[in-house]
C-alpha cells in the first residue's frame, strides 16, 4: 500500500452512527472490531481508505466503517473495485467478501482481482455457509453439511480458499480467524503489501453453522492446532504442557510435511523448516495441510510482491501517450480526408 | 447523410435507364480469403475522394476461417454512391463482381436485371462448382442471360501481372483482389495514387509485396482502358464518370458507427473535463469501440478488457464512483449479462454510457447480422423500477452526436444512459464532415467538496433531482453506498415504506425530466395521412422510401426519433395530428409498443427481422398500402427477401467478424 502521510485516528474515529445488524455473537463483530483496533496503528486516513464489498451478511461491513464504502452487488466487488483502483490509484481499498460472495457467485471476479494483482487487501469472511440467505451450504462448507438445501448433508467437495489464491496467481495469502488476537497482525501484513493480499478469516456463524471452527480455533488445546507461520522462523507448533512440542518438517521424498517431535527446543536437528514467506510451493503445501494430521495453518502463508496492475496500467499509459499530442480536432480529421471539392490529402 | 442538404427531392436508386444514372451500387463478392472487404474499404476511399456521396455495407461470415470456396465462406462489400444525396447502401446491386462460384451463387439473386457481372473464370474450375452446388457451369449456360457478363481469367492475369516479383503462385493470386480494384478504378474513372501510396504504408516493411500490389492494380487498371470489353450487350463496360455530390464545404472523411461512437466518447469526456475509463469484454459487433479506444490512452482514456461483461460494467461503475466517466459497451448478450449492474447505477445514482450495438438474437442469435430487437431491453429489461435514458443513433456520423449526448445526460443527472447502434452502423461507413469540438457546448462535471447540509447529505437533489458527485479522497465527505434502498437525503439504509416510494418516484421523475430536444419532422410535415416513424439504422431506407413516396404524391412524412426514453415531450401531439402510423423496425414490433403505450395511438408495425436492413423498395410498398384505398392492407411484416444480401453464414459466434486478408 501506498502510505502517505500518516493520521492520528482512534478506533472511535472508525465507527460509524449506523446500528450494527448481525446477530448477536456473530464473529463478524469481532473482525469489525479487529479492523478498527488496527487502521489507527496503521495511520490510514479515512477519507482515503475505502471499503468495497458484495452482498451477504459479512458484506455489511462497509456500513460500520467511518471511511468511504461501496456494497456492491453480489460478487462483482472485486471487478467494481478494479475499476475504483484504476481510476484512482491513491485510494486505499479493503474488499470484504464472503464465502459464497466470493468464490461461488464471484469466483471468476476473484481469480481474475488476483492474477492481476491490483493493489486492494481482500478480507474473505468463510463462514463456510451462505449466512443472509439462512443457512444454504456453501462452496467452503465440508461434505456432509446438513442444510436447508441439503438436508441430508451435502455431497460435494468444498473448495480451499488460500489453495484458490495461490492457484490464481496471488502473491500474498493469509489466513486467520475471528476472534485470534493474531488477526490485526495479519491485517498489517496485508497492508504492507503491494498489490492484492488475500486473507481468508474464519468466521463463526453462530446461527447456521455454530463453532464448526471450533476444532482448531477453540481456545482449549489451541497451541496443538494451529501453526502461526512466521516469515524466518521454524515452522513449530504445540507447548511442553499440551504434550510436547511439535514441528513440520519437508519429506523430499514424498514432496510433503511431515510432522516431527521437537525435544529440547532443538528444531534444528529435528529438521523442522524454516518459513519462507517467499516460496510459492511451500506455500500451496501450507494451505493444503490436512487438518487433522496436521495443525491450521495461520498468519502469513505467502508473500512475494510483484508489479501491481495499477503500477502496470500507468506505466503502459504514459508509454503510448508518450510525445503524443491530445489534439481532438485533429483527431476527428485522421484518417484519409478530403475536402468537398475532392482534394486528396496525405493521410495523417 | 451528414454530407448533403436534406432537400434533395430525385431518388435514391439508379432506376432511370434513360438518362445517366446519378448513383450506383457495386458489390464485391468472393471467398473470404480474397478480401473483399479491402478491396470495398479501398473502392469506398477513392470513391470519397471524388466527392460522391455513399453509403456501404460490409456483409461477412460470422466464421472466421470459413472452407475456401463454400457458399458460407463467401464475403461480400455492397457500396452505393453518387452524385446526390444518398441513405442506404442500395436496394439491388447494379454491377456484381464475383471472385469465385460460391460468390456468384450467393449474390447473383440480387443483382438487378440487366446488371454487369464480372467473373474470375480461374476460380470457375469442376471442383469449385461442385463446392458452390453448380451442377452445371454458370458461364456456359443461360444462367447469366438476363445480365451483362465480363468474363476473364482475373487469376491468370493477376499471376502475369505479379510474375517479376518471383512470388510463389498462393502469394501472387493473393493480389487478385488489388487486380480488381484497378478495374473498377478504371470503369469510374478513378486515380490510382491514393491506392498505390496505402499499399506503399500498409506493406512499409515488404516493399516487394507492395510492388507486387500495386502491378496488380495498374494491370486490372491497364487491362480495362486496353481490351476489348463490350459485353454481350454493348456498352456493358464503358467507363463512368460519377460528377461530385454537391455538399457543404469542409473536410471530410469517411466514419464508421464504432469508429465515431469512439470519438463521440472521447468528446463527450472532454467536455465532462473527465477522464475516460472503458470497461469492455470482446463481442461481435462491439468490439470494434474497444479496439479503437485502446489506442487513444494520450486522450485519458482508460481501457480495460475484462474477464466478462458483469465485470467490464462494474469496472466501469466504480471507476464512475471513483471520479472517472465510466463507459461500457457490449451487445445483447453482453447487455443482458450487465443489467443486474445496470440497476445497481440506477440506484447508486452514478453516471454510466452504456453502448448497445445490436445484433440479431436472442442467444447467441446472428452475430454478424443486425436487429434493433433491444429496445424492451433497454428501455424496461431491468428488474425493479430501473429507469434509465436510451438514445439511438440513425447512422455511423449520427453516432458521433449521439455518444456526446449520452455523456452529457450520465453527467449532468448522475445516471446511466444506454446508447443503442446495430451491427450495421458499427461496420457501414459513410463520408462524415469533420466537426469542430469546439463548437460543442461543454458539460463540466462538478463534485461535492464541503458538506452540503449540516450533515453530509449524498442523496441530496438539484433541481434536475440529480444528486451530488463525490469522489472517494475527498476529506470529510465519508459515506456508504450500495444497491440497498436508502433514506432520501443521507443515503443510510431505509426500507421504509414511504421511503421506498418516495425514491422510486424520485428515480423515475429524474429520468423523465431529462431535457430532450423537441422531435422534429424529418421529411413532410407536421399532420396529414400517414406518419412513418422509425429509430435507428432504419433512417436511411425510411428516408427515401418517404421522399420516393412523396414524390408520387402521397401525404406522407417521416418521423426520426433519437430519444426513446424519455420520449421528446411534443412527439405524442405529433403522432396525433395523422390519420395514420406506421413504425417500421427490424424487430416484431417493440416501438410500435412504446408508442401506443405512451401515448394510445394506433400504431402499426412494419416488422422485419431477417438480419437485412430495410429495402427502400419493401417501405415503399408498404407506404403504397395505404394509399390504394383497401382498408386493413396496411403495416404487416415484410417477407424475408433472401436476394437482399447474402445471409448463409450459419453456426457460431466466433466472437469476430474479421475478413481475411
Ligand atoms: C444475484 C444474487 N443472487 C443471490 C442473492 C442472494 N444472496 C445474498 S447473500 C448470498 C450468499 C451469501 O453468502 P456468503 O457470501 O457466504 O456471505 P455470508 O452471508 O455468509 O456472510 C446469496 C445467495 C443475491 N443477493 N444476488
Ligand atoms: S446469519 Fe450468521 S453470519 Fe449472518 S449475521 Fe447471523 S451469525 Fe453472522
Ligand atoms: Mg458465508
Amino acid at each position: 500500500m501506498n502510505a502517505p502521510a500518516k493520521i492520528e485516528t482512534t478506533l472511535k474515529d472508525w465507527e460509524t452512527d449506523q446500528e450494527v445488524r448481525w446477530c448477536p455473537g456473530c464473529g463478524d463483530y469481532a473482525i469489525l472490531k479487529a479492523v478498527q483496533r488496527t487502521l489507527p496503528q496503521l495511520g490510514v486516513d479515512p477519507a482515503n481508505t475505502v471499503f468495497i464489498s458484495g452482498i451477504g451478511c459479512s458484506s455489511r461491513f462497509p456500513y460500520y466503517m467511518e471511511s468511504y464504502g461501496f456494497h456492491t452487488i453480489h460478487g462483482r466487488a472485486p471487478a467494481l473495485a478494479t475499476g475504483v483502483k484504476l481510476a484512482n490509484p491513491e485510494l486505499n481499498i479493503w474488499l470484504v467478501t464472503g464465502d459464497g460472495d466470493g468464490l461461488s457467485i464471484g469466483g471468476n471476479h476473484m481469480m481474475h482481482v488476483l492474477r492481476r494483482n491490483v493493489d486492494m487487501q481482500i478480507m474473505l469472511f468463510n463462514n463456510e455457509i451462505y449466512g443472509l440467505t439462512k443457512g444454504q451450504y456453501s462452496p467452503t462448507s465440508r461434505v456432509g453439511t446438513p442444510s436447508p438445501s441439503t438436508p441430508r448433508g451435502s455431497v460435494d467437495a468444498p473448495a480451499n480458499p488460500c489453495a484458490f489464491a495461490l492457484g490464481s496467481g496471488a502473491r500474498f495469502v493469509a489466513r486467520g480467524f475471528d476472534v485470534s488476537k493474531n488477526l490485526p497482525d495479519v491485517l498489517k501484513a496485508a497492508h504492507a503489501h503491494r498489490g492484492a493480499a488475500f486473507i481468508e478469516i474464519f468466521q463463526n456463524c453462530i446461527v447456521y453453522n455454530k463453532d464448526v471452527f471450533d476444532d482448531f480455533a477453540a481456545p482449549k488445546g489451541a497451541e496443538d492446532r494451529q501453526l502461526w507461520l512466521e516469515d524466518g522462523k521454524p515452522m513449530l507448533f504445540g507447548s511442553e504442557k499440551s504434550g510436547g512440542v511439535k514441528g513440520l518438517a519437508l519429506d523430499t521424498e514424498t514432496l510433503a510435511f511431515r510432522v516431527v517431535d521437537v525435544p529440547d527446543g532443538d528444531w534444528e536437528s529435528a529438521g523442522v523448516r524454516v518459513h519462507n514467506a517467499k516460496n510459492r510451493v511451500t506455500a500451496h503445501l501450507l494451505a493444503e495441510l490436512p487438518f487433522g494430521p496436521y495443525p491450521m495453518a495461520l498468519g502469513v502463508l505467502y508473500d512475494d510482491p510483484a508489479p501491481t496492475f495499477s503500477d502496470s496500467v500507468i506505466a503502459e499509459h504514459e508509454a503510448a501517450s508518450k510525445g503524443k499530442e491530445a489534439n481532438l480536432a485533429k483527431l476527428l480529421g485522421t484518417g484519409q480526408t478530403w475536402t468537398v471539392d475532392g482534394t486528396a490529402q496525405d493521410p495523417v | 447523410m451528414a454530407s448533403a442538404a436534406e432537400t434533395n427531392t430525385r431518388d435514391e436508386a439508379s432506376n432511370n435507364s434513360e438518362a445517366a444514372p446519378d448513383a450506383i451500387v457495386v458489390r464485391f463478392a468472393g471467398d473470404s480469403g480474397d478480401g473483399m472487404q479491402l478491396t470495398g474499404g479501398q473502392f469506398t476511399l477513392s470513391t470519397a475522394l471524388a466527392g460522391n456521396d455513399l453509403a456501404t455495407f460490409p456483409d461477412f461470415p460470422a466464421e472466421i476461417r470459413a472452407p475456401q470456396g463454400t457458399l458460407f465462406g463467401v464475403s461480400a462489400f455492397q457500396i452505393n454512391f453518387g452524385s446526390r444525396e444518398i441513405n442506404t447502401a442500395g436496394d439491388a446491386p447494379d454491377v456484381l463482381v464475383a471472385m469465385n462460384p460460391a460468390a456468384l451463387k450467393v449474390n447473383l439473386p440480387a443483382l438487378k436485371s440487366g446488371g454487369l457481372v464480372i467473373v474470375d473464370t480461374g476460380e470457375f474450375s469442376k471442383r469449385n462448382l461442385d463446392k458452390a452446388k453448380y451442377d452445371a457451369n454458370p458461364l456456359e449456360d443461360d444462367t447469366l442471360a438476363k445480365y451483362d457478363v465480363l468474363a476473364f481469367d482475373i487469376s491468370e492475369l493477376t499471376i502475369q501481372a505479379v510474375e517479376p516479383f518471383g512470388l510463389g503462385k498462393k502469394d501472387a493470386l493473393r493480389s487478385k483482389n488489388m487486380w480488381t480494384l484497378g478495374l473498377a478504378l478504371w470503369m469510374f474513372d478513378r486515380p490510382r495514387e491514393p491506392i498505390h501510396n496505402w499499399l506503399k504504408q500498409k506493406f512499409a516493411k515488404k516493399p516487394d509485396i507492395a510492388d507486387a500490389n500495386i502491378a496488380a492494380l495498374d494491370a486490372g487498371h491497364a487491362y480495362g482502358e486496353t481490351a476489348e470489353l463490350a459485353g454481350p450487350r454493348s456498352g456493358a463496360m464503358r467507363q463512368t464518370n460519377m460528377p461530385p455530390v454537391d455538399s457543404e464545404p469542409g473536410l471530410y472523411r469517411t466514419i464508421t458507427g464504432a469508429e465515431s461512437i469512439s470519438l463521440g466518447l472521447v468528446a463527450g469526456a472532454q467536455l465532462a473535463e473527465l477522464p475516460m475509463f472503458f470497461g469492455g469484454y470482446p463481442i461481435t459487433p462491439a468490439s470494434a469501440i474497444l479496439h479503437h479506444l485502446a489506442r487513444l490512452k494520450e486522450y485519458g482514456v482508460t481501457t480495460f478488457q475484462a474477464e466478462d461483461e458483469i465485470a467490464a460494467i462494474c469496472a466501469a461503475i466504480g471507476a464512475s464512483y471513483a471520479g472517472s466517466l465510466g463507459v461500457t459497451s457490449s451487445s445483447g448478450p453482453g447487455i443482458a449479462l450487465k443489467t443486474e449492474a445496470m440497476g445497481l447505477a440506477i440506484m447508486t445514482e452514478l453516471p454510466l454510457v452504456i453502448v448497445n450495438s445490436q445484433r440479431g438474437g436472442p442467444s447467441t442469435g446472428l452475430p454478424t447480422k443486425t436487429e434493433q430487437s433491444d429496445l424492451y431491453q433497454a428501455v424496461y429489461g431491468r428488474n425493479g423500477d430501473a429507469p434509465m435514458p436510451v438514445i439511438a443513433a440513425r447512422s455511423p456520423g449520427d453516432a458521433f452526436e449521439c455518444a456526446i449526448e449520452a455523456c452529457r445526460i450520465a453527467v449532468k443527472y448522475m445516471t446511466p444512459v444506454m446508447l443503442l447502434t446495430d451491427g450495421y452502423i458499427a461496420n457501414a461507413a459513410e463520408p462524415w464532415k469533420v466537426p469542430d469540438p469546439s463548437s460543442y457546448e461543454p458539460f463540466p462535471a462538478t463534485f461535492l467538496t464541503e458538506k452540503n447540509g449540516e450533515t453530509l447529505l449524498p442523496y441530496a437533489r438539484d433541481e434536475k433531482g440529480a444528486r451530488p458527485w463525490i469522489k472517494p479522497g475527498t476529506p470529510g465527505l465519508m459515506h456508504r453506498i450500495g444497491g440497498i434502498e436508502k433514506a432520501q437525503g443521507t443515503g443510510h439504509i431505509d426500507y421504509a415504506p414511504d421511503n421506498h416510494q418516495a425514491m422510486t418516484d424520485a428515480r423515475k421523475h429524474k429520468v423523465l425530466g431529462v431535457t430532450v430536444p423537441e422531435q422534429e419532422v424529418s421529411l413532410g410535415q407536421k399532420g396529414g395521412k400517414l406518419a412513418v416513424v422509425g429509430w435507428g439504422s432504419t433512417f436511411g431506407p425510411i428516408h427515401q422510401a418517404v421522399r420516393r413516396m412523396r414524390a408520387k404524391g402521397c401525404d406522407v412524412s417521416h418521423i426520426h426519433v433519437r430519444h426513446i426514453w424519455p420520449l421528446p415531450a411534443n412527439l405524442g401531439d405529433l403522432l396525433n395530428s395523422y390519420e395514420r402510423v406506421l413504425v417500421p423496425e427490424m424487430n416484431t414490433g417493440q416501438f410500435k409498443t412504446v408508442l401506443r403505450d405512451q401515448y394510445l395511438v394506433d400504431a402499426e408495425p412494419l416488422t422485419k427481422t431477417s438480419g437485412q436492413p430495410f429495402q427502400i423498395a419493401e417501405l415503399e410498398d408498404a407506404i403504397g398500402k395505404y394509399f390504394d384505398g383497401i382498408e386493413g392492407n396496411e403495416g404487416g411484416q415484410v417477407p424475408v427477401n433472401d436476394q437482399q444480401l447474402p445471409n448463409l453464414s450459419a453456426g457460431y459466434d466466433s466472437g469476430s467478424s474479421k475478413d481475411m486478408d
